[in-house]
Formats: structure tokens, sequence, C-alpha cells
């Protein structure tokens, strides 16, 4: 195969791609003049990042004096190419500044004020690369900041740094873009030099071939490098027919070797390297002579200049000062487009301070009549009529209207199932079409918005990975739990029935709810006996409630809290008593309140329930005057409560709020003989704290002195029980006290 | 300063497809002279008419959907479509034939479905079926070669016939289609076709004076002039040589096996290429890239197909010319051929493209 392949390239013969165009090539307007060596400008704008990849870290800052050559960046990743001083200067300014780029954009560019002295840093120049290892070399290419300057941009070190066995080294001299023609010039005054550098890269790579592709319309350049490499047998000059894109990365491999790169993979893949002339030129100056990339040939060309020619241009020349030293024509409208590359690919660059960068080629400056496309304010686009002449001229075979429709339509499966990432941007499509329709125009949005979808499936893909992920831990967790309280119920199960002191605080916790649920029954034939009562208190509390309307739903959220106050309380007696006492009926009504809100409430704290009760029971006390007044209005709404049917909404509450209410009534004269009962206290507590919110509203108004009185005695009482019983909680109780004899 | 910001490419070969259209315009001239020479003006006639009712319906349907009028009417596809149509039309047949024509194809069949670029079937063929399904008898109104008729068809006779009917002098559209031996003629095909079915064989029915010295006395000459036009469209690279040529190919492939199993009853290839609209519907009609398949392979097939569509219904289906049906057909499966023919990008493997 490989044997074929060279035959074929010694006979001539070559392989053909796909479609292309011939465009005009206007190179005579530049071919025949050597390339101009130009005055220093005064002031360069050098862009960071000029490549593919990523800025360095800037060496240098504002004010600094640096020599020609000296690095201005520093590498850090092997991503990153430094840049280097064009000439000798003072750094004024490090600022954001347009840059040649399609869209216009800005990036971070060191400005150097030229001293015109052109000083030169310590240059050590290599006598014999042969003493030098393929790491050095490598190094020497890095630190001289050598990225691809063909138009990609690509950092050199890393195409060099090959592993793989490399077939063909391919040198890429087609130059297909109509009107350039800095690397014929190239190739005609430096032949030599950039054998030189070819030899470098054979050193690196070792490939089995090298090839020079040259168009058949550059003879003279042609001649030079025959001549340059005619004792190398191991370097062809291969001449390729003149077909616009030949100089494609692709499309020369397939022209040389009938090889097709496949999609989505790169040449080095197929044991293919391709290197531009002119970085070949770079490599040389790099590695024997320590100069860095620092200037290149640019084709200032077109017919809106005078004097089109090529130029030795610094890296950061302003472009505005490129065409001044080629004569341009006074560009009298603002329509004027000046291209940065060729007529097929380059961009129109927006400023005439865009600087000149290592993969910048040609500055174009038609004119009007040359190139009227390229005036247009407004695209002429009409309908595609499928004429099919563009699916005729893509080198890649695609089929360009199809990707039209798709690309209008926004449709991007289909656009991926018509291979849209295999378009090169070549503009061949677009420069036949009839219809004068954008097509690249189309691709490129297309293309970007691909992207970006992309990237943020990608990300959705890393979200549901990283969701599925949590889902699967807690998925875990959560049977891992489970198997934790199995074996606690098991575990709890054996316990049970071996008897242990746990097994019988079990059990008798079992006592204790039965012991409830019967309480409930009691309290329930109870609450009928004493429906009347519990009634007419809830006229009260009616009545109460149409007096102080705005106060309604504070009095409501009071009555709840002291409701379950005395739950709680009613609670933890039931605990102490229902494992060592035989339930009491009243007890059983207070089992009751417990157990109806047991079922919807949680347990709390208990402390902190009797200490809250405690201050409540505090404050209820002195309000116990408007609670006589109630006890009296009780017996008055009497007849009425036994009318009305009960049909509140809060019916649990209330009846238990007008349980204890009787209850307390009915305890009331107990208390006065002292009983040291704990569970009449707590009733009474209860007694309190459900009347207190009936009473407090009326307590403004008015007070009865003796009712005062007898209220203040039996709250002192309920107080001193109320210590009593909170010895478990003394330090909390303090607080209680003082609050008390506040209130006292 | 700034600069004026373009899209790559900046150059452009500026074809136009106004011009595009227009040089398959003329190149219809070398076809249409032929006809006028052996047929006359009825022919041209009716180009005109088609051609000012093209204008108007563009202009109103234009004008009803807002797009720029000045832009897309002259672009020379409406002027192409009723060219094609008018050329395709009966020499005397009445005037509202080729304004009814005209309307369906440009209004309906072009407009309706978005305008130039997005209507599926051909406009010109799909009016001249429209006609010939709805006014048979009007369709058939076939003139004689000039060399033929009794009556002297100068322009204004034509022109009169064609507006009422009748020629200056009085005589009917029958009675100008009768030959000087008074004998009512079609046109070859319709004749061979007519003769066959009666049991005649071709080579009795090539006595025929219609048939001329040759194949069709004047059809030949204006396919010859049709062939000459789409030679020089290929030359021109307007048209893509493969759709034609698989075509011509194919017909003549079809014929010739025709011919060889029954040469009696069979008509012989070159009567089949240069009789009726052959050459036409092969380098104007079936080259039209709006319904056409794109790619080199689709339109290879679609070539083949419509031949093999022209021959079946040539001797096998109702009509005596099949070139409009087969073409309509044809732009029915020219989606599903191009769907099926996709080229190989490159980089990629066969199969998985």
């Amino acid at each position: 195969m490989v044997e074929s392949v060279i035959e074929r390239i010694t006979r001539g013969h070559f392989w053909d791609f796909h479609g292309g165009i011939h465009p005009p090539e206007q190179k005579m307007l530049t071919a025949s003049k050597p390339i101009k060596q130009l005055a220093l400008p005064k002031q360069l704008i050098i862009p960071l990042q000029q490549h593919i990849g990523r800025e360095g870290d800037l060496l240098v800052k504002i004010g600094d004096k640096v020599l020609k050559g000296q690095a201005l960046t520093l590498s850090t990743n092997p991503m990153v190419v430094p840049i280097h001083a064009p000439t000798s200067g003072t750094i004024s300014a490090i600022k954001m500044s347009v840059i040649a780029h399609p869209s216009g954009l800005s990036q971070l560019c060191v400005f150097l004020d030229v001293d015109g002295e052109d000083t030169w840093r310590k240059k050590t120049v290599c006598a014999d690369i042969e003493q030098l290892s393929n790491s050095e070399i490598i190094e020497k290419i890095a630190d001289a900041g050598i990225a691809g300057m063909g138009g990609a941009g690509f950092p050199t070190h890393i195409k060099v740094n090959s592993k793989t066995d490399i077939n063909f080294l391919i040198i890429n001299g087609a130059e297909c873009e109509p009107y350039i023609t800095a690397d014929d010039l190239l190739m005609m005054e430096q032949s030599n030099a950039i054998v030189d550098g070819i030899k470098i890269l054979d050193k690196l790579l070792t490939p089995n071939f090298i090839l020079i592709a040259i168009e058949d319309n550059k003879p003279k350049a042609i001649k030079a490098l025959q001549q340059a490499t005619a004792a190398i047998e191991k370097i062809k000059v291969c001449v390729v027919p003149t077909k616009y894109p030949a100089g494609g990365e692709k499309q020369l491999i397939q022209i040389l070797t009938g090889q097709e790169v496949p999609s989505g993979r790169l040449p080095i893949h197929t044991g293919i390297v391709m290197q531009n002339i002119a970085t070949c030129f770079a490599i040389n100056d790099a590695v024997r002579h320590d100069i860095p990339l620092i200037r290149r040939v640019v084709t200032v060309t077109g017919q809106a200049l005078n004097k089109p020619q090529n130029v030795w241009a610094l890296l950061g020349t302003p472009i505005n000062f490129l065409l001044k030293q080629c004569d341009v024509q006074a560009i009298e409208n603002e329509q004027q487009p000046v291209i940065m590359g060729g007529p097929m690919m380059g961009f129109s660059v927006s400023s005439e301070l865009v600087p000149i960068v290592k993969t910048s080629n040609c500055i174009l400056v038609p004119s009007k009549t040359e190139m009227p496309s390229a005036f247009e304010k407004e695209s002429k686009e009409v309908e595609c009529i499928r004429c099919g002449q563009c699916s005729d001229v893509c080198p890649s075979q695609l089929l360009p209207q199809e990707l039209q429709w798709s690309a209008k339509a926004k449709d991007y499966p289909q656009l991926e199932k018509l291979n849209l990432s295999d378009c090169i941007d070549c503009g061949a499509c677009a420069y036949v079409c009839p219809s004068q329709i954008p097509l690249v125009h189309y691709y490129r949005i297309a293309k970007a918005e691909i992207r970006q979808q992309q990237q943020l499936d990608l990300k959705a893909e890393k979200a549901k990975t990283r969701f599925e992920a949590r889902n699967l831990r807690l998925e875990k967790e959560k049977t891992a739990r489970q198997e934790k309280h199995k074996k606690a119920a098991a575990a709890r199960k054996a316990a049970m029935n071996i008897a242990t002191p746990e097994a019988t605080g079990a059990k008798s916790a079992v006592a204790a709810a039965l012991a409830r649920v019967k309480a409930k029954k009691a309290a329930q034939s109870q609450s009928q006996s004493q429906a009347s009562t519990a009634e007419a208190q809830k006229n009260l509390a009616q009545s109460n409630e149409l007096a102080t309307e705005a106060t309604n739903p504070v009095d409501e959220q009071k009555t709840e809290v002291a409701a379950a106050i005395a739950r709680a309380k009613a609670k933890r007696i039931l605990k102490q008593e229902a494992a060592n006492k035989p339930i009491s009926s009243n007890e059983g009504v207070k089992q009751t309140v417990t157990a109806q809100l047991e079922v919807s409430q949680p347990p709390s704290n208990d402390d902190k329930k009797a200490i809250i009760a405690a201050a409540i029971a505090k404050a209820k006390a002195k309000k116990l005057s408007k609670a006589a007044d109630a006890v009296k209005s009780v017996n008055l709404a009497e007849s009425t409560a036994a009318e009305k049917a009960v049909n509140l909404t809060d019916k649990k509450a209330k009846i238990a709020a007008a349980i204890a209410k009787a209850k307390s009534k009915a305890l009331a004269k107990k208390a006065n003989q002292e009983t040291p009962i704990t569970t009449a206290e707590d009733i009474h507590l209860e007694k309190i704290k459900a009347v207190r919110v009936e009473s407090k509203d009326e307590s403004d108004s008015k007070a009865n002195a003796a009712a005062d009185k007898k209220i203040r005695i039996s709250a002192a009482i309920a107080k001193a029980k109320a210590k009593k019983k909170l010895k478990e909680a003394r330090n909390l109780a303090g607080t209680v006290k003082n609050n008390d004899q506040d209130s006292g | 300063m700034a600069f004026w910001i373009a899209s790559s490419p900046h150059n452009h070969n500026q074809t136009k497809t106004p011009n595009l259209m227009r040089l398959v315009i003329y190149a219809t001239l070398p076809g249409i002279l032929a006809q006028w020479y052996f047929f006359g003006w009825g022919n041209l006639i009716h180009i005109g008419i088609a051609m000012i009712t093209a204008l108007v319906c563009e202009f109103t349907v234009l004008s009803l959907r807002k797009k720029p009028i000045a832009h897309e009417l002259l672009d020379g596809s409406a002027l192409l479509t009723a060219l094609l149509l008018g050329i395709c039309l009966p020499a005397l047949a009445p005037w509202w034939i080729s304004v009814i024509g005209t309307i369906f194809a440009i209004v309906i069949v072009k407009q309706l479905y978005g305008g130039l670029g997005h209507n599926p079937f051909n406009p010109a063929m799909a009016g001249y079926v429209m006609l010939l399904v709805s006014f048979p008898l009007q369709m058939t109104l076939w003139q004689p070669p000039l060399s033929l008729v009794a009556v002297d068809l100068n322009f204004t006779n034509t022109l009169t016939t064609i507006l009422t009917g009748f020629t200056v002098e009085g005589y009917s559209v029958e009675q100008v289609r009768n030959t000087l031996d008074g004998i009512t003629m079609a046109t070859p095909l319709d004749t061979l076709k007519t003769n066959i079915n009666q049991g005649l064989t071709v080579l009795e029915s090539l006595n025929n004076p219609v048939f001329g010295d040759n194949f069709a006395l004047g059809w030949e000459w204006i396919n010859a002039g049709f062939l000459l036009g789409g030679l020089f469209l290929i030359f021109k690279k307007a048209i893509a040589w493969q759709t034609p040529v698989s075509f011509l190919i194919s017909l003549f492939i079809c014929s010739f096996i025709g011919y060889s199993m029954s040469p009696d009853s069979s008509a012989s290839t070159m009567f089949h290429w240069f009789s009726g609209a052959t050459m036409l519907g092969a380098f104007f009609i079936l080259t039209d890239p709006v319904t056409g398949a794109t790619s080199t392979k689709g339109r290879i097939i679609v070539g083949l197909l419509a031949g093999l569509l022209v021959y079946l219904i040539r001797t096998a289906g109702g009509y005596p010319d099949g070139i409009a049906f087969a073409i309509l057909l044809c732009n029915m499966s020219a989606p599903l051929i191009d769907q099926y023919t996709r080229p190989r990008t490159y980089g990629h493997l066969k199969g998985d493209k």
C-alpha cells in the first residue's frame, strides 16, 4: 500500500478529492514581489493568546523595559504557548483590546512602546542540532512559542511530540486560498531554512516519508524546494493540481495518500502529521538560532491597495500600519471590508487596530469591483432551488442544501445525521450558490448551537448520574435502617418474653394504654352527665367572644394552649399513678384528656410544660376574679345552654376544657380544705387555666376585690403545690418562683 | 476606524438564480423555432398568453403573501413555467386553456406550496395534466404540420382561431385541422396508437403523411431543437447531465426491448426519442432541480424511472404521450430517492453515513 502510494507520487499521479472550486486566484498581485522588510511601528499590540489553547501567565508589568525576544508570558501547561517581545521597548499598558477574531472580541493585550533600538536579548545559537536530544528540541520549540501558522494555531510542540509511528510527514505548501502568497514567497526566498526545519521535524518524528505538497500554480517555489531537497531521498516534492480547498488538511491527505481521515479523528491516528511551511521555517529559527516566533510573512493584498505585497510583519503590528505601508487607497465609506485571511475562509476585522498574530497570513482589502459580494450590506439570499451545485463542490461530500434546511429549522439531530460536524467551513458551497444563500454562516450558527447544546447535555447527564447515585445511596440507607429496626424489634420481642426490667417497663406501658382506653370510656359517660355544664361554659365562651370580637383568635389560641398544658400535666400524673395506683374516676377524666390529645400530639418535654403551666397558673390566679364571675354566669346561662345543640368544630378541646372546669368547680371546696392530693392540685390548675381565657378580657374592666382576694389565696395554694410538684425541675423552678412573687 | 463586517466566504462566483432561469429560457429557442417553422404561430401565441397570465398570478400571490415583489417577480421562474406550458399545449387550443393552465400551475402548484423552491410538483406539468384530464376535447386539438394543412394558417388566422374558434375566413377549428386529403389528423404518437389498436402494423401506419420521411413530420425537428438546447445547458453546467442521459438511455432500452420482441406492434427506439415531448421532458422538465432528486445517484434513478414510465404509458396507457404523467410520478418519488441515495461523507465508512 505504502509503496504504491510512493510510486504514484513519484509518477506524479495523485488522488482527487470530491468537489472543489476554482475561484479567481489573484495571486499575481503579490507573487512577483520580494518580501519587504518594514520599518518598526511605534507601538505593538500583542495579544496574550494567539493560538488554540490558553493564555500564559504574565511575566511583565506596566513600565517594564523588555528586550527583543524576551518572553512576556510563561507556559505552565502544554496547551499554553508563550509570547515574546517582537522588539525592544517599554510596556506601556496591559489591557483589553480588539483582537483578530470573527466576532471582534477583545482580549488581554500587552502594549509595547517600541524604542527603535531593536536590541536582542542574549541568544544561544545552536551549532549542531545533532547534539540535542529530542526532548531538548521540543522544549526549544515550546519555549519559542510556535503554534501552527497555517490558520488553526495548534501548539506545535504537542504535534511533534508524537509517540506513534509516523508514516507520512506532509509539509503543506499548497496555499490554496486565493490572493495569499505568503508561503509561496517564503518557499522561494527561504527554501534552505525551510528544509532545515523539515530536517528537525524528521529527527523528531522519524516518518517513513516526507511529502512537500505545493499547488502547481507556484512554479518558482516548486523549483526552489526541489533544488533544496534534491540530495534528500526521503523528501518528495509533490506538485498537486490547483483546486480550492486542496490545502485543507483532510483534502491534502486524500490527494497525496488516497486515505481519508476517519470522521472525528486526527490525522495522527492514521500515522500522518501535517505541518505548514511557515511553521517549518519558525522551527528552524527557534532551534538553530534561538529566535522565538516574533514575526511572520503576511500578504497584504487587494485592489484597494496601491502597493500590494508580502511583508515581514512583527507579531502585534496593527493592521493600519501595514495598510499604510502598502499605500491603501482612501477608504471612502464605512463599507470597506478588511479581511484577515483569504477571501474564502478569512474573517472581516472590525477595527484598524487589530494586530497581526501567529496565524495571520493575509490582509485582504478588496475593491468593490473585484469582490462585490463582500460589500453587500443586505444578503441577496433567495429561496434554494435545490440545484445541487453546492453538493457538487463540497469537498466533504455533504449535502449543503439539506443541511441548510435543517439549520434554518434548527433540527439538530438531523444536522448531526447529515454530518454537519464534517463540514470544514471552506465556503465552496456558498461560493457557487446561485441563490446566494450564506450557507457557511448558517452552519456556523448551527455548529455553535449544537456545541452549546452538547455542553448542556453533558451537564444534565452529570446531574442525572449524581441524582441517581444519591437515590441509590438513600435506598441503601433505608434498607439498612429497616434491617436495623427489624433486628431491634426482634430483640425487643425476645426481651419481653424473658422477664427483664425493661420488659416489665414495656408491659406497664401496655397496661397504661389499656387503662387509658378504660378511662376514656368512663370520661365519656361522665362528660354526658356534665354536658349541660359544659355547654354553659361554651356559651360563656361565646358570649365572651361576642364581647371581644377583636381578640377572638387570640382567645381561641389561648384556650388551646391551656388545654395542651392541662393535658401534659395530666399525662405525667397519669404515668406516675398508673404504675402504682388504682384508677379513680377523677383520674379517669384526666386520662381522657390525655388520651384524646395524645393521639394528635407527640409527647414533649414534661418539665418544660410543667414550668409553663406553673407560670400560666400564676398569671391566671391574678385574674380569677373574673373566674368567679364566670362561675356565676355559668349558672345563669345553664338554661339557654341546655337548649342549644353542640355544634362546635373544636368539640374535643372544648369538651375537655369544660370537663376540666366542671371538675374544678366540684373540687374547689375540696381544695380549700387543703387536701394534699396531688391530683386535686392538678385539676385545680387545669381549671384555672381553662377559665383563664374567658376571664382575661374582663379583668381589664372590672375587679371584684373580694373575689380577687379569694382567688389570690387559691392561687397561692396552687403555686405552693406547683412548687412541690416541680422539685425535679428545681433550677427552672427558680424562675417560676420569681414570677410567682411578681404576680403575688 | 471600523470596517465593514461580513461572514466568509467573501467572494462569490456571481451566479444568480434569475440568470439560470434566463439561460434555460434561451435554450428553448431552437425547439421553439422548429415548432414555429412546422406548426406556425399557435404555440407562440399560447406562450404569450401564458406568460402574461403567469406574471399577473405571480404578482397577485406575491403581494398577498407580502413577499418582495420586485425581487421575485422577475426571477424568471414563473416565465419559464409559462413558457414550458405554452410549448406543450395543442397549437389551436382556445385561449382560456393556457389561462386556466397557467393559473393552476402558478397559484396552486407553485405558490400555495410556498413558492419557488418549495413546490413538490413541476408546475408546468401539473398544469398540463390538469388540463388534459379536465378538458380532453380542447387538449386534443392538435394541428397537423403546416405543410399538410389546407387553410393558410398565418398569424392572424391562428390568433382568431385561438381566441374565437374560427379563422378570419370563417373556418372552424375542425376544418382547419383537416389535411389536404380531408382527414383530421392527430399527433404521430396518437396516430400510431390508434392504428395499432385497430390492428395495423407499424409499417402500415408509417404510410400516414403525419410521420413524414423519418419518424414524425415536424416533431423530429422540434425534438432535435430541444436536444440542441439541452446540450447547450449541459455545456453551461446549468443542468445536471445525469438526468437526461439516464432518461434517454432508459427509454431507448425499453423501446428496444419492445421493438425486438414485437417489431410489428412497437415503434422504433428513435421514434420514441424524436416524437412527442421526449427531448423537452428530458432536458427542460425532468431537470427542474426543485422537483427532482439532488444527489447524483438519485438523478440517475429518477431518469431511469421516468424513461420506463414514459414507455409504459405510451404503449400500455390510455394517453398517447406520457411525459407529463411520468414526470409527476417521478416528482413524487424524488424525496424518497434522495433519502436513500445520500453520498458517503468524507471520513465515514460505507454504511455508517
